[in-house]
Formats: structure tokens, C-alpha cells, sequence
């Protein structure tokens, strides 16, 4: 903590003595800048997919729906001997057969709004929700047959499994993303750092002549460097929450669109992204200082 | 002090001198003189610690020079006063930066403001104090440097060539420093091919001339 502190306020003598490189620093500051924004953007693309794709999982899982053929000769016999089987089924906790406007509202985005649904031969949904546990799907599937022919149970775990694999797949890249982010702040930081080191070599040589050791040389470049990295990479979050507060937020009511955002503890990332920025541009301009201060002198 | 047990240097593959052999013992005096290229800058660094020997032993305060880590030998550098040929100054600082540089590397820097001021005012640099190096004369540039050298309050002193680009007015104050250094206590060693500064230091205190030439070290005795 001490530490810490010692390198948030610095040795002003020490400052003093190793001069600012104007071209580092606004490099240092502007690839962290840079790169915290492109993590922003992709942490909230991440957390947002993983949202989307949770919830609609869940919704799934807990709903199924039931078809009944399209033939407005036994239409209305079928859906009542369906209602019956589905009441009588346990785990099922409630049955609903979409009315007309619904089955409309559904095809709307498909069809536009003028469809005349009730010339068309449009297949009776039914809505299922059940509670899991004493649930039998392959049980009610087999009852339905027997007493509502034609009529397709899609229980969605068809629709379940690749929409999280997605999920899964749209947050491991994100990640991936975030790590190479880090690596390339890690490397810039290096390059910047052994440039200025370099750049001040007759001022390190004169230092280390009067007596000065490595780690108190080195400390006026790590010092320089993590505070540029961290005061860049907050520039770079603020930024990219602004812009991701610019795009499309979703109602709450709808889980098909949700903004794209952070929401709880999600918060905690892209606030961490500064302090991470920090910690990388700490330990990369210590390694290239000291491996740079042995060859050098 | 600082003692060099058979050593040899060369700078890539040649052989600068061998078997050199030296004591500075505490309090001692000694002069190092030769022609310009015998090596005698190179003599003084590995006293330093800024060179290692190829052959034989450097003791620094009793430490085998050659097994310092990076920090033991800045730790040692705060021991030793070093006047450089060139005085090596930071042009971004103020004299009274330079000068104080030994304590604020060594987190002493606030020690600096009640030696500063007298140690200024002993090199007769008190209104220099606020120039930057390239504004000052040859002579005060090496007051300044053996200010800095001394701020530290080391036990040895080296100076290499502190009279290099110097009349000789300001040769022979430079020298009065240094003997009144000496007079104090502390360990001298200084490079030197003036010869008018020799003879003028021998009439005041008894000093040892050392002769580096065709890389042999001897003592040199009557001609001067
Ligand atoms: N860093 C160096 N690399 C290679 N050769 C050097 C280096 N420093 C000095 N020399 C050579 O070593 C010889 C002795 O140099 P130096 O010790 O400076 O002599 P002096 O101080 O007696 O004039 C010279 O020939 C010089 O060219
Ligand atoms: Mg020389």
C-alpha cells in the first residue's frame, strides 16, 4: 500500500532528473486509450450475448408448444381433445391456445400486418409452460399421438443447444479479444519503454555513476508509464461507455432485443480496465528497464 | 581503501596494462600521471567499480570488486567521490540539481539543503547555483564536479584530470580543495599529466606519484 502510493505521488527529484519524452508519452497514452475503448466495446457485445442468450434458454426451457394441423374441418375437436390431454398431464403448469390476434402478431414480422389469417390454413399453436421436474415429454408426445393425430409437440431443445453453444462461442472470442488487448498493451508498453530508456541513456549512465541504483532509476519510467497507461485506458472506458450508451437500448418487457450494455455486477470490468491497463504497463516497463538498465551500463 | 592485486585490462582483446598492483590506503595521497592513451581513466573506473578486471583482484573497501551485484556497486559509489573527465552533468538540471544529485539518487535528497548552500559557497559557485552546466566556464565546471563528488561526504576521492581544461590559478584552487580534502581525512587519488600541479601539491603534503606508461605502473621519484 505504501508502495503504492510512493508510486502514485512519485519522487519529484527523481522526476526532475529523467526528463519527459514528449513522443512516449502521447504513444503510451493513446494506444491505452485505444485499447480500452476496444475492450469496452467488446466486454458489452460479450455480457449483452451472454444475457440475450441466457435468458432465451430459459425461457425456452421452461416452455414448449404444440401444433395441431392446419385443417379447419377438425380444427376445433382437435384443440379440445389436445386441451384435455395437456390438462391432464402432469408438470404441465399451464395451457394456453393463442388467439387469433397473437398467431397474427407472430407473423406480422414475416408476413406484414394486412395477412388475412382466418383464409389462410394456419396450423393452431399452443402454449405450454411446464415446471420441469415431473414432467414427461416422451410420456405426453405419446399420448398426443394416440389422441390428437397430427399434432407436433416442439419441446425446444433443438433451438436451446446451439443457441448457447453460440453464446458460449460469441463470450470465448470476446475473451480471447480482451486477452490479445492485454498483449498488445504489454508490447506497445515495452517498445515505448525501451524507447525512452534508450532515448535517456546518457542521463542513466550519469545516474548510475553518482551512485544511483537500478530499481530508483527504473521507478521514474514505471512510475511515467503506469500512470500514462492508466490515465489513457480511463479515457478509453469513458468513451466506450458513451458509445455504448448510444446504442439501441431494449425494453425491458422483451427478452427477444435487450440493449446492448452492462448490467450489475458487470460494471465491475470495464471499471477494472484501468487498473488492469496499470498492472500491465507496471510490470512491462519494470522487465524492460531493468533487462535494458543490465545491458545498458 | 581501494587495492588492485595484479590486474590486467585491455578493451577487446588488447592489453591495455597487466599485473598492476596498488594500495590506496586511508588518508593516503597519490598522484596518477602518464601520457594521454596509457590508460589512466581506464585505472581509475575499474577503482570505480565501472570496469571489471580481466585479471587479478579489485578490493573495494575490502569487497571483491568483481563480485559486486548492480546495487553493491552503487551502494559503493556512494563511498567514492568521482571528479569525471568530463564531468558528466545532467544540462536538464541546475548546478545545485547536479550537485545534489549523489544524495537525491540515494533518497537523501533532503539532506541537501544544508550542505548545498556551504558546499557552494566552498567551490565559490554560490551565484552559479541556479545556471544550468553549459553556461558555466571549464574551471567552474569542475568545481562544480568535485562539489558533487564530495557532497556524499565519501571516503575516497577520485578525480581524473580536474585541472584538464583549467588555468593555473584555477588549477592550483582546485588543488587546495582537494588538499584541504585530504587534510580532513579523506582517501585521494588523482590523474593527472600536469606536472606544475604535482610539484606545487608534493611542496604541501607528502603525496605519491604513480607513472602509467607502456603498461607498466611505477613509482615515480626525482624528476619531479
Ligand atoms: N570504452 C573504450 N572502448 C575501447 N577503447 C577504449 C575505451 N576507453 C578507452 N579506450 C582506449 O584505451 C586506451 C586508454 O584510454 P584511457 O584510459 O582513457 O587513457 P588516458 O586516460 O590515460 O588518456 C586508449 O587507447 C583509448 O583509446
Ligand atoms: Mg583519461
Amino acid at each position: 500500500m505504501r508502495a503504492l502510493l510512493e508510486l502514485m505521488l512519485g519522487d519529484p527529484q527523481a522526476d526532475r532528473a529523467v526528463p519527459q519524452t514528449g513522443m512516449t508519452v502521447r504513444l503510451t497514452v493513446f494506444v491505452a486509450a485505444v485499447m480500452a475503448f476496444l475492450a469496452v466495446i467488446t466486454l458489452a457485445v460479450s455480457f449483452t450475448t451472454n444475457r440475450v442468450a441466457s435468458l432465451w434458454a430459459a425461457d425456452l426451457a421452461q416452455s414448449a408448444t404444440l401444433r395441431l394441423p392446419a385443417d379447419p374441418a377438425t380444427a376445433d375437436a382437435l384443440l379440445l381433445s389436445a386441451l384435455d390431454v395437456l390438462e391432464t398431464t402432469p408438470g404441465v403448469t399451464r395451457v394456453r391456445a393463442l388467439s387469433q390476434d397473437e398467431q397474427q402478431a407472430l407473423l406480422e414480422p414475416w408476413f406484414g400486418p394486412d395477412l388475412p389469417l382466418d383464409a389462410l390454413p394456419v396450423p393452431q399453436l399452443i402454449e405450454i409452460v411446464t415446471d420441469g421436474d415431473d414432467y414427461d415429454v416422451e410420456g405426453l408426445r405419446a399420448r398426443l399421438s394416440a389422441q390428437v393425430p397430427g399434432a407436433i409437440l416442439d419441446d425446444h431443445t433443438a433451438w436451446r443447444a446451439p443457441l448457447l453453444d453460440a453464446a458460449a462461442r460469441v463470450r470465448l472470442i470476446g475473451w480471447s479479444v480482451i486477452v490479445l488487448i492485454g498483449a498488445t498493451v504489454a508490447a506497445m508498453i515495452t517498445l515505448a519503454a525501451q524507447a525512452a530508456l534508450a532515448g535517456n541513456a546518457r542521463i542513466i549512465a550519469v545516474l548510475r555513476l553518482v551512485g544511483a541504483k537500478d530499481a530508483y532509476i527504473a521507478r521514474a519510467f514505471v512510475r511515467r508509464f503506469t500512470l500514462r497507461a492508466a490515465g489513457g485506458a480511463l479515457v478509453g472506458v469513458l468513451i466506450g461507455l458513451g458509445v455504448v450508451s448510444l446504442m439501441p437500448q431494449g425494453d425491458a418487457t422483451s427478452s427477444l432485443l435487450l440493449g446492448v450494455g452492462f448490467e450489475g455486477a458487470e460494471w465491475v470490468w470495464p471499471l477494472l480496465i484501468p487498473v488492469l491497463a496499470a498492472i500491465v504497463a507496471f510490470f512491462a516497463t519494470r522487465a524492460a528497464a531493468f533487462r535494458r538498465l543490465r545491458e545498458q551500463t | 581503501m581501494i587495492e588492485l592485486e595484479n590486474v590486467s585490462y585491455g578493451y577487446g582483446g588488447q592489453t591495455l596494462f597487466s599485473h598492476i598492483s596498488l594500495t590506496l590506503a586511508p588518508g593516503s595521497f597519490h598522484f596518477l600521471t602518464g601520457p594521454s592513451g596509457a590508460g589512466k581513466t581506464t585505472l581509475l573506473r575499474l577503482c570505480y567499480a565501472d570496469l571489471r578486471a580481466n585479471k587479478g583482484k579489485v578490493r573495494v573497501f575490502g569487497q571483491d570488486a568483481g563480485a559486486l551485484n548492480r546495487d553493491e556497486v552503487a551502494m559503493s559509489r556512494r563511498r567514492i567521490g568521482v571528479v569525471h573527465q568530463d564531468c558528466q552533468f545532467l544540462d536538464h538540471l541546475s548546478i545545485a540539481e547536479n550537485i545534489a544529485l549523489p544524495l537525491t539518487v540515494s533518497g537523501r535528497g533532503h539532506e541537501a539543503a544544508q550542505n548545498l548552500h556551504e558546499l557552494l559557497n566552498w567551490v565559490g559557485l554560490g551565484p552559479q547555483a541556479n545556471q544550468r552546466p553549459p553556461e558555466l566556464s571549464g574551471g567552474e565546471r569542475q568545481r562544480a564536479a568535485l562539489a558533487r563528488a564530495v557532497i556524499v561526504s565519501p571516503d575516497v576521492i577520485i578525480a581524473d584530470e580536474p585541472t584538464g581544461n583549467v588555468d593555473w590559478e584555477m588549477s592550483q584552487r582546485l588543488l587546495s580543495l582537494l588538499i584541504e580534502l585530504n587534510k580532513m581525512g579523506k582517501t585521494i587519488l588523482i590523474a593527472t599529466h600536469d606536472l606544475a600541479m604535482i610539484r606545487a601539491a608534493k611542496s604541501d603534503i607528502s603525496a605519491r606519484v604513480l607513472r602509467l606508461k607502456d603498461g607498466q605502473l611505477v613509482q615515480a621519484g626525482a624528476e619531479l
